[in-house]
């Protein structure tokens, strides 16, 4: 789509959503929110800049060659961190007996591995949601 | 015809529903059925057992973990499938006899 | 009396009505689109329903209270928690439904289930 308003808006802010999903994402243990919606929002920044730029160029934000990269390791990484619970001795995804730094209530960095999980989610379901838009978006312009 | 069926069977389906509703309990009912021990277990000891106050987020990503992780394979096997059934090559026209078999 | 109970479960009934409107849709028109729309609308009826259940009147969300020790009542966390699970296959059964359709399409020239058939029967005469 080539129009200016459309452009100078979505050039405004998509930093402002971008910030927005990564405060969703980062705080999902505190505050409603978490991994799946905060994801949702970062993918729909990109989409709001395939929309307003174009393909090419949009597709250049997120390419298949790192868009694989990030879906694969983040399912990896989840379960990396359910197999220090069967390390420890107990059962896979256990997080507090399995010795993760589990901090203050209320502060960033607390929790065990809650806000490391919601990390590997939201960037899967951010990626998840761009590589389905570029691949239904490219399927059309053939 | 077809549309006067249609709506009956429908309106049918709707009034089924609401008359099932007055059998069950009030909606926003502390007593509710589904206020079981389970939730007030969640609501109690959540703070306790991993020190982040979002409860949801601790019943997702910490008791029932294993879940998300089924969930994040649904999203990994949707977008699999999706790219099998998008990103591939139209068979010919002509060439079409050859692929049915 | 009746009114009460209308004004009291408000949530339900809404849902079923959304629940109707989207097998409506569903059963009616024979664009694919529509019907994959449908189809969003049900499950939105379903996750509504679902999400009612755990509401507790006056209740507050349930970000629990790290200071403070006055008994507050919280809603039910469970129904949300498991609805997150139905609105991450409802994402994908509708992005698979899209790229089926978008490879009839390909195949068809068009997206009415109607036309298809016809086509269908016509190859099939030959």
């Amino acid at each position: 789509m080539d129009d200016l308003i459309v452009r100078n808006i979505s050039r405004m802010i998509i930093p402002f959503i971008q910030l927005y999903g990564i405060f969703v994402v980062f705080h999902g243990h505190l505050s409603p929110g978490g991994g799946f919606p905060g994801g949702a929002i970062l993918g729909a920044s990109i989409i709001l800049y395939t929309l307003a730029f174009g393909s090419e160029k949009g597709h250049l934000k997120l390419p298949h060659s790192i868009a694989k990269w990030l879906e694969s390791g983040a399912v990896i990484w989840y379960i990396i961190l359910g197999l220090f619970g069967i390390f420890a001795g107990h059962v896979f995804l256990t997080n507090k007996p399995a010795g993760f730094y589990m901090g203050q209530a209320g502060d960033i960095i607390s929790g065990g591995f809650i806000p490391m999980v919601t990390l590997a989610i939201g960037i899967k379901v951010a990626s998840t949601m761009i590589t389905l838009f570029h691949t239904m978006i490219e399927e059309e312009e053939h | 015809m077809k549309k006067l069926i249609m709506f009956t069977a429908l309106g049918g389906l709707l009034f089924i529903m609401i008359s099932s509703y007055m059998q069950m309990p009030p909606m926003g009912n502390v007593d509710n059925p589904s206020y079981n021990e389970v939730a007030e277990y969640y609501l109690e000891e959540a703070l306790e057992d991993t020190h982040s106050p979002n409860a949801v987020a601790v019943i997702i990503m910490d008791y029932r973990a294993l879940d998300t992780l089924g969930e994040a394979t649904v999203l990994f096997t949707s977008i699999a499938a999706v790219l099998t059934v998008l990103v591939g090559k139209d068979p010919k026209p002509g060439e079409e006899e050859s692929h049915h078999g | 009396m009746q009114i009460q109970f209308f004004l009291q479960n408000i949530n339900y009934i809404g849902s079923s009505c959304l629940f109707v409107i989207g097998l409506y849709t569903v059963l009616t028109h024979p664009n694919l689109i529509k019907k994959i729309i449908g189809i969003n609308i049900m499950e939105t009826s379903v996750f509504l329903f679902f999400v009612s259940i755990g509401f507790v009147q006056g209740g507050r969300a349930p970000i629990l209270q790290t200071s403070g020790n006055e008994a507050v009542q919280y809603v039910n966390p469970l129904p949300s928690a498991l609805i997150l699970t139905g609105i991450v296959v409802a994402v994908s059964i509708t992005v698979y439904g899209l790229s089926m359709i978008i490879k009839i399409y390909n195949a068809y020239g068009t997206i009415e289930l109607d036309e298809i058939m016809q086509i269908r029967s016509e190859e099939a005469n030959d």
